[in-house]
């Protein structure tokens, strides 16, 4: 598409409608996905096999009252849900769909993701400020903490892909990875931004920031209606985006055999939340000691490690990286995963009071 | 610039995910620390011990279903032990065997309820909740097939039971205990040694062995801090002599022994029953033979059981009428909630809601 407007124009409808559907998509397979878990059926009723259950819902919530707490900072209230949801649909200006199908190549593409994903902490942070509720700040604070903890070694992770790619435009990562996909040649990498990104999306077994069993619903306690309804678009949005990156950056994004790529991409996407919901029916919660212990003690030195193996490895290696570095970097990650739960202990105890 | 900081108080409950009812607490927070607690109920309070003063003693067997409505069987027992041992009615073999049957399967199922929730509240999203729930419905199942119900009883009476055991209910028996027994392996497996679950519970929420004798806690939460009580064998009543099992008990009286000792119980559960099946004798009178309008000469009488949560006794004094002069019940769930203030001083809010689930209180049966 010559002119650069009609290409802005499709793309961000096809972004956002991406991500609308995608979001559905998200919360259909977490119900069902979880029920099945549980044994249980979950949500059949609305349409075949119950996938139009979302729609019926967003339907409901559109019809609710909107309650505003009296004690509340309105327009800071007011606006969270907006900032929360804005910063999802916004990373995908440069996710890839195929090679060149991307709304604008930055080649600082990688830099923006990290940037504007972030932002939607500002969001949770002035819902639960301003909600004037003790348990929506309560997980607020956990929110900002996590988040300023996990951010580094999320992007130590990301910057070991950008080593091996040579680029931070998506584009070029993700062509990068023709011959082979980056989860073999930094598995270590992988599992640092996989636990990463759940604890920054707030994902089981990191979802303290709303954590239901202790404080019934953390920061969007005091939301209802369509306000809700935009934090819960918000939340699997974020969830599909870090699908997303996790596929683009390690799992080939786009690239594979027969089927068409954007198929591919839908696929590797699926297969990350499924693996996100899979974590969430199984495992309990950590608590928040734990969670920044977990950040500090564990994944931020083997972030490091891994950006240190990674960059010997292209220095060593400048033109390809030889495929027997598989099996080695698959062994270091067992061996120093392993190292590592033995020289820590995760978490603190008792406080004197 | 000298930040402020301050202590806050977060009342949680009576309505809040976790607190099992409507139990309520008012939490002074430090952070996310808990500096104090102080727990507030009787949000439940239905005057029961007061009613029973105003029935017929065969007529406050309904009332006691409703102390822990989930051992309802075990309330029935407990109460209905206590009119014979005031009144000195001898119950019939076979009615004492479908007793101790019924008493053992609420154990299983209520220690299902409980651990299963205690799970959840560690976080663990409804799955292990849920697989507990259907292996009680099996349960539920059975009683269903015995009195009709399936949460509320009401079905021992003073001298025996209501009615006696369909046939079809001892084949269906002998299924589900096997059934029951590989799922006891199957929620092991599943949890057991898992690491967050271990980091979460393991020392968390110590009750020291002195202080559970102190403040007389029972059942589980007692035989987690080590004590080897179990009133089925210290003090026994009805025909628990008659059986083989252990007392499971813990080493450290921290949440994750309470959440053992609850899973061991119910494999020992499961070994008495199968020894009932047994022994029951094949047919036989259920009822003893008690006067419709009881009269108990005065005297007073003081009876416990092993119930799920505990030690649960009836204190009954009778005047010589038709209806008990005082009716005081000894509530497990009250009493081991009393040392949750010392058990989580010190501990984050998130242990708060482990700790207070792995005492696993029943609100029915606090606030009577």
């Amino acid at each position: 598409m010559a002119n650069p407007w009609v290409h802005w124009a499709v793309f961000t409808v096809i972004g956002i409608a991406f991500v609308l559907v995608m979001v559905i998509a998200a919360i259909y397979i977490e119900r069902r996905g979880i029920a099945y878990f549980a044994a249980r059926v979950g949500p059949n009723r609305t349409g075949p096999f119950g996938i139009f259950q979302a729609i019926a819902d967003a339907i409901k919530v559109l019809f609710k009252e909107m309650i505003t707490p009296a004690q509340s900072d309105k327009l800071v209230y007011w606006l969270a849900p907006a900032v929360v949801f804005a910063p999802v649909i916004m990373a995908y200006a440069v996710i890839p769909f195929q090679n060149g199908a991307v709304l604008a190549d930055l080649n600082i593409g990688l830099l923006f993701v990290i940037a504007i994903s972030t932002l939607s902490t500002l969001g949770v942070f002035m819902a639960g400020w301003s909600s004037g509720n003790k348990y929506s700040m309560l997980g607020a604070m956990r929110m900002v903490a996590a988040v300023v903890s996990y951010e580094i070694p999320v992007v130590l992770a990301m910057a070991g892909v950008a080593l091996l790619a040579g680029s931070l435009s998506l584009n070029d990562i993700v062509l990068a990875q023709q011959r082979v996909p980056f989860i073999l040649l930094q598995p270590l990498g992988f599992l640092v931004l996989f636990l990463g990104g759940c604890a920054e999306i707030n994902r089981s077994p990191f979802d303290l920031m709303e954590a239901d069993s202790e404080l019934t619903a953390g920061f969007h306690t005091e939301y209802s209606g369509m306000k809700f309804a935009m934090f819960y678009l918000g939340e699997y949005g974020e969830a599909v985006l870090m699908s997303t990156i996790i596929a683009t950056l390690f799992l080939g994004g786009w690239q594979g055999p027969v089927l068409p790529p954007w198929l591919w991409l839908l696929v590797k996407i699926v297969l990350v939340f499924f693996t996100m919901v899979w974590t969430r029916a199984t495992l309990p919660r950590v608590r928040i000691d734990q969670l920044m212990a977990l950040a500090w003690k564990f994944m931020f030195p083997l972030a490091l490690i891994n950006l240190l193996l990674s960059g010997i490895e292209v220095l060593a290696w400048p033109q390809v990286l030889p495929l027997y570095l598989i099996p080695v970097n698959l062994a270091a990650l067992v061996i120093l995963v392993l190292l590592w739960s033995k020289l820590y202990r995760v978490g603190g105890g008792r406080v004197e009071v | 610039m000298q930040l402020r900081t301050q202590e806050y108080v977060l009342n949680m409950g009576p309505v809040h995910p976790s607190t099992h009812g409507v139990f309520r607490m008012r939490v002074t927070l430090d952070g996310e620390v808990v500096v104090d607690l102080e727990p507030v109920f009787g949000y439940l309070h239905r005057g029961v011990e007061k009613l029973a003063e105003e029935r017929a003693w065969g007529g406050i067997i309904p009332l006691t279903d409703r102390l822990d409505y989930v051992s309802s069987m075990s309330n029935n027992f407990a109460y209905v032990t206590a009119v014979e041992k005031l009144a000195g009615i001898t119950v019939p073999e076979r009615a004492e065997y479908i007793r101790v049957i019924m008493a053992e399967l609420q154990r299983i199922a209520a220690h299902f309820v409980s651990v299963g929730s205690f799970l959840n509240d560690c976080g663990a999203y409804f799955t292990p909740f849920l697989y507990m729930y259907r292996e009680r419905e099996t349960i539920v199942d059975l009683f269903d097939m015995v009195c009709g119900q399936r949460l509320l009883y009401n079905y021992m009476r003073i001298g025996g039971v209501s009615q006696d055991l369909p046939d079809e209910f001892l084949p269906a028996l002998r299924k589900t205990i096997p059934h029951l027994k590989q799922r006891f392996d199957e929620h092991d497996r599943l949890l057991k040694e898992n690491e967050i679950l271990i980091a979460r519970t393991r020392g968390v929420g110590i009750l020291p062995r002195e202080t559970a004798i102190s403040i007389g806690a029972s059942g589980p939460t007692l035989r987690g801090s080590g004590v080897a009580w179990d009133i089925r064998k210290k003090d026994p009543y009805s025909i628990y002599d008659r059986f083989e099992f252990d007392i499971p008990v813990g080493e450290q009286g921290d949440s994750y022994d309470r959440y053992r000792v609850r899973m061991e119980e119910m494999r020992q559960s499961a070994r008495i029953i199968e020894q009932a099946m047994e022994q029951i004798p094949p047919r036989g009178e259920i009822m003893a033979d008690v006067p419709r309008v009881l009269h108990i000469p005065p005297g007073e009488v003081y009876s416990r059981i092993e119930a799920p949560t505990g030690e649960l006794g009836f204190h009954l004094v009778s005047d010589g009428s038709i209806a008990p002069y005082r009716c005081h019940i000894r509530a497990p769930s009250l009493m081991n909630l009393t040392a949750l203030r010392d058990m989580v001083r010190g501990w984050k809010i998130q242990d708060l809601i482990v700790i207070f689930g792995s005492i696993a209180i029943t609100m029915g049966e606090v606030d009577r």
